[in-house]
């Protein structure tokens, strides 16, 4: 069918691709369809007890019996999740302030200054990228919460989630700084610029993409993360939104996947949000006119 | 306005000696040159003129000030660095006005300086696009308006031309330099293009591996070399050599393939130099078919032509004499033959004589 010379044939291509498609999106529409059945039950069909192949059918598409957003109005108002989402949100925002601070001012530093240490620095910090989290999980728990006593506060979470992030947005962030010419700094200098005027002046606005994808990524990091929260965060009020999911399923108690489906979608949507407002910093050619012809 | 006198300076990056010891002086209002091939030390020397590059050891003045420890932004400098590094988020009136700004100067003197710098360089039209929004060319006029709004005692200027194509670079050289006369700040000015030093400097320095080889002004570099990588440096085409000895008389410089009559001009300079290997230099305006009008005496050279370049108003022809290659300007409307062998006449008062081992240039030589 095709005149071209591909070896796969577009119409087995695009058939594999829809099949992709929907095993990609079929949990999704799974959340949906829980989510705004307005009960907490993950069956929607009693299967006869001797079903038909369309009872099958029905029992594995998401549809739901009747529509509801009753699971969101019950999130917030019989669960605390309201307040886990805030928690969420403020550990979240002052690990990006803090990691994108950091990490920009350390990245020009390792990208710009020869000092002693500068290939050790950069390696350690690859180095703690390789051993997986939860490694560190004991140790972590012990600086914290023995030694910091920071368990249940914001501030202990604040720090791992930062020192988790720092490494990779400075590797990152050091890569596109290096490919900032060093004559707009010389030059900046005969104008009589302060490294500090230099680097928030004429570096940064130009890092925009990095710093971009940097926010994002320290962003998600804390947003995303349970292990962590939920072993040093164990009051109830100071579960971050993934602990608080965790704990409406899996318990003693009853199953509440109605609360959890519904949560995972408020949860999902300030990422989003996120992503929407960055992806006009992820543009390249920023540096174009810098130099050369 | 200011002189700046570089007193035995020396540059090393570990244990590599860039500069080894540089002693230069540039005059109030002068247009001073760096020439030399690439690595031989001359963006380093600007550079630290310029402070961005510290200095090893010896003394950096500027106006009556050593500034070996003056910051760049102290110096009472500007620079035009060759890739232009304008500020690709500003816009052009920014890149301008960007160093006014951080020193604090009053809104109405900044807005003064940009609208004079702006209507120099004919750039008043674009002062609100950003840099990728221009040509080659108007970036460079951006970098060298930031530069006037300084209004710094020196200038200083690294291969600013070298990215532009060859038209907009005769173009520009000719700005630049009625800019200079006009402004008159004291300049200094790198490049590896001799034509570039030739037709732009007031002085040549011509640097070659981290050592001055001569100070002069154009005509001195090209009629009177010191040494033989000046005299190869300096001119296109670039001058003839004859590897030869000195005969036993000192009258004549023998080679594989040619004798050749010293004539009265260089016979008492080459007395004394009996045996000698020498290389003999002329360049090839003075190795003619038929001698120019009012030249001096002439001694006949055979040349067998192995390439023929007509350029239109001159015709360069090639050939070996012994083993070297020659060339030589010829009549335009006779154009040569390849393959045909062509009597030359060679003016002897434009000899110029260097020592085969020291390459230091032997005849004086004076300008007649």
């Amino acid at each position: 069918m095709s005149n071209r010379n591909d070896s796969v044939p577009h119409f087995w291509l695009h058939l594999f691709l829809v099949f992709m498609v929907l095993v990609t999106v079929y949990p999704i529409l799974w959340v949906l369809t829980v989510a705004f059945s307005g009960q907490q039950a993950l069956m929607f069909v009693d299967l006869p007890p001797d079903p038909s192949v369309l009872d099958r059918v029905r029992a594995v598409v998401p549809w739901p019996a009747q529509v509801s957003v009753q699971n969101f109005v019950d999130v917030f108002s019989q669960q605390p999740f309201g307040r886990w989402l805030l928690n969420s949100a403020l550990v979240a925002a002052a690990t990006t302030v803090m990691g994108v601070f950091l990490a920009t001012t350390a990245g020009y530093a390792f990208s710009r200054f020869r000092f002693p240490g500068r290939r050790a620095g950069m390696m350690s910090f690859l180095i703690s990228q390789m051993f997986p989290g939860t490694l560190t999980l004991v140790p972590l728990y012990i600086i914290i919460v023995q030694w910091l006593h920071l368990g249940s506060n914001y501030l202990g979470l604040i720090l791992l989630y930062s020192t988790t992030a720092i490494p990779f947005c400075v590797w990152m962030l050091k890569g596109y700084f290096d490919t900032i010419p060093r004559e707009l700094e010389e030059s900046a200098l005969m104008d009589g610029a302060s490294p500090a005027v230099i680097f928030w002046k004429i570096i940064l606005p130009l890092s925009k993409p990095a710093v971009a994808v940097t926010a994002l990524f320290s962003f998600m990091t804390a947003w995303n993360e349970f292990i962590l929260a939920l072993t040093i965060m164990d009051q109830e009020s100071m579960y971050t939104a993934p602990v608080g999911l965790r704990f409406f399923v899996g318990g003693f108690a009853e199953q509440q996947w109605g609360y959890f489906a519904a949560g995972s979608i408020v949860a999902a949507l300030p990422v989003m949000a996120l992503f929407l407002f960055l992806q006009r910093f992820l543009i390249s050619g920023l540096t174009a006119g810098a130099v050369k012809g | 306005m200011a002189r700046v006198v570089l007193d035995k300076i020396k540059k090393c990056y570990g244990d590599v000696e860039v500069i080894r010891e540089l002693n230069l002086e540039i005059r109030d209002e002068e247009f001073m040159v760096l020439v030399g091939p690439s690595g031989c030390g001359k963006s380093t020397a600007l550079r630290m003129i310029a402070g961005l590059e510290e200095i090893t050891a010896g003394e950096i003045s500027i106006g009556d000030r050593v500034v070996n420890d003056v910051p760049p932004k102290d110096r009472d400098i500007a620079m035009v660095f060759q890739s232009y590094a304008l500020y690709p988020h500003m816009s052009v009136r920014e890149n301008m006005d960007f160093g006014l700004r951080i020193k604090k100067m009053p809104r109405e003197e900044i807005d003064r300086r940009v609208a004079n710098a702006s209507r120099i360089l004919g750039i008043e039209s674009y002062l609100d696009r950003k840099p990728r929004q221009l040509s080659g060319g108007q970036r460079q006029r951006v970098a060298v308006g930031r530069a006037i709004v300084r209004d710094p005692s020196v200038y200083l200027f690294d291969e600013p031309l070298s990215n532009l194509d060859a038209k907009l670079r005769v173009q520009m050289r000719a700005e630049i330099t009625g800019l200079q006369r006009r402004l008159k700040t004291t300049t200094v000015y790198v490049t590896h293009d001799q034509i570039e030093a030739m037709t732009m400097g007031h002085r040549i320095a011509v640097l070659n591996d981290g050592d001055l080889q001569q100070v002069g002004t154009p005509l001195e570099l090209y009629d009177t070399p010191a040494n033989l990588f000046v005299a190869r440096f300096i001119g296109t085409p670039p001058m003839n050599f004859l590897r030869g000895a000195v005969g036993a008389d000192g009258g004549s410089v023998t080679g594989n393939g040619f004798e050749l009559d010293l004539g009265e001009a260089n016979r008492d300079m080459a007395a004394g130099m009996a045996g000698r290997d020498v290389q003999v230099g002329i360049r090839p305006e003075y190795l003619r078919d038929t001698p120019r009008e009012g030249s001096g005496p002439t001694a006949p050279l055979r040349l067998k032509i192995e390439l023929v370049e007509t350029l239109g108003h001159e015709v360069l022809v090639h050939g070996h004499l012994g083993e070297d290659m020659v060339v030589a300007k010829v009549d335009p409307h006779r154009r040569p033959e390849i393959d045909t062998e062509i009597e030359l006449q060679l003016e002897l008062d434009k000899l110029q004589l260097f020592d085969a081992v020291s390459e230091q240039r032997l005849n004086r030589g004076e300008r007649p």
